[in-house]
């Protein structure tokens, strides 16, 4: 009985350690500390980075942005649909995103082109057919040029260049940018490495478990 | 008695010189097909896969063994040239860009031993020699 009893507390004790380590991922980007006055009192709260709002037109020509997406967990890339260098390599392995979370509501994937100018939302719709994607669960999103390069090396801090010495005439990082409800960078994948994707796919499900804090 | 044993002799030679030119020409095309395999990898891999398997609807794949017989001249051109326009493989259409190689002819002749010889394909050697020839020979 005591043993017993003993073997019990043991399971109880491992129990409780196990529900004290949930995994968080980190938040990225700057962070400021800001003081706040609430009810008389003086508060300091750290403000983590967001990703501003953004208005964009995707592959159904409907306009959709920022607004669309605040309950959402999404990743984005950045992309252009003639590259002849890392895109379809990265699409591949997105495709693999898309498949494990297509059915699930809050979570999206956005992909942002490079290539506005060639990249109506008709040829988007094209590329997204072709590619085997349907429905809202992922974006292929046409925004002004200057806009769209802002965005990715100011928010998502991916860089991307107009280099006509390149292949296909654009420099970009292949990264996928795991971002939460809360607009906030929580994550930074090589998209052109099928491990990192599945770490990807890993931390979305990490990231869709926790707790939400405004 | 002598006179077997020298038809014996002989005939060894005779099977020693076919087994040893064939195993030349077996190492040719490994030399050929390892190496193409490292071409694949850096310059092919991304867009049609790591099986040759293409990508949905955008880019063909290299599985289509009955219309890759005979296609290795017209291969060396694509490598070439690149390709725009409609092209049919495995039933499907395709439309994209396929942007030119920079490959020279002896990587040319590798890439095209190792997507030929697999993925389900199974063409033998193509050499440089071969590849040159086809280079001339392209309609454009």
């Amino acid at each position: 009985m005591r043993k017993l009893i003993g073997g019990l507390v043991l399971i109880m004790l491992l129990a409780a350690c196990k529900s004290n380590t949930v995994k968080v991922l980190p938040i990225y980007g700057n962070r400021n500390a800001e003081t706040k006055t609430v009810n008389g009192q003086q508060v300091t709260d750290t403000v983590y980075q967001k990703v501003p709002a953004f208005k964009f037109v995707n592959q159904y020509g409907d306009s959709v942005g920022s607004k669309n997406l605040q309950n959402d967990i999404y990743v984005a890339d950045f992309f252009f649909t003639s590259c002849p260098s890392i895109c379809p390599g990265m699409q591949r392995n997105m495709l693999n995103v898309y498949n494990a979370f297509k059915d699930t509501s809050d979570v999206k994937i956005i992909s942002f082109t490079i290539d506005p100018k060639h990249d109506t939302p008709a040829v988007l719709k094209k590329y997204a057919d072709k590619l085997g994607v349907s429905g809202n669960s992922w974006w292929f999103l046409n925004g002004d040029r200057d806009a769209v390069y802002g965005l990715a090396t100011k928010s998502y801090l991916v860089g991307v260049t107009q280099d006509s010495t390149a292949a296909g005439g654009y420099v970009h990082q292949g990264y996928f940018v795991l971002i939460d409800k809360q607009q906030r960078i929580r994550g930074s994948y090589d998209g052109t490495d099928p491990k990192q994707v599945d770490q990807l796919i890993a931390d979305i499900k990490t990231l869709k478990a926790e707790p939400i804090s405004k | 008695m002598k006179i077997k044993i020298i038809a014996g002799i002989c005939l060894l030679t005779f099977f020693a010189m076919i087994y040893s030119c064939q195993s030349d020409a077996s190492i040719e095309y490994s030399r050929y097909y390892s190496a193409g395999a490292v071409v694949y990898q850096s310059h092919c891999q991304n867009c049609h896969g790591d099986k040759g398997q293409g990508l949905n609807g955008l880019i063909p794949p290299l599985t289509d063994t009955v219309l890759l017989k005979g296609y290795n001249n017209k291969l060396a051109c694509q490598l070439k040239n690149g390709l725009s326009g409609k092209i049919t493989v495995g039933g499907k259409d395709f439309e994209g860009t396929m942007p030119t190689s920079g490959l020279s002819p002896i990587e040319m002749a590798q890439v095209i031993t190792y997507v030929t010889n697999s993925f389900g394909n199974k063409e033998g050697i193509f050499t440089d020699d071969q590849v040159q020839n086809a280079l001339n020979n392209c309609s454009k």
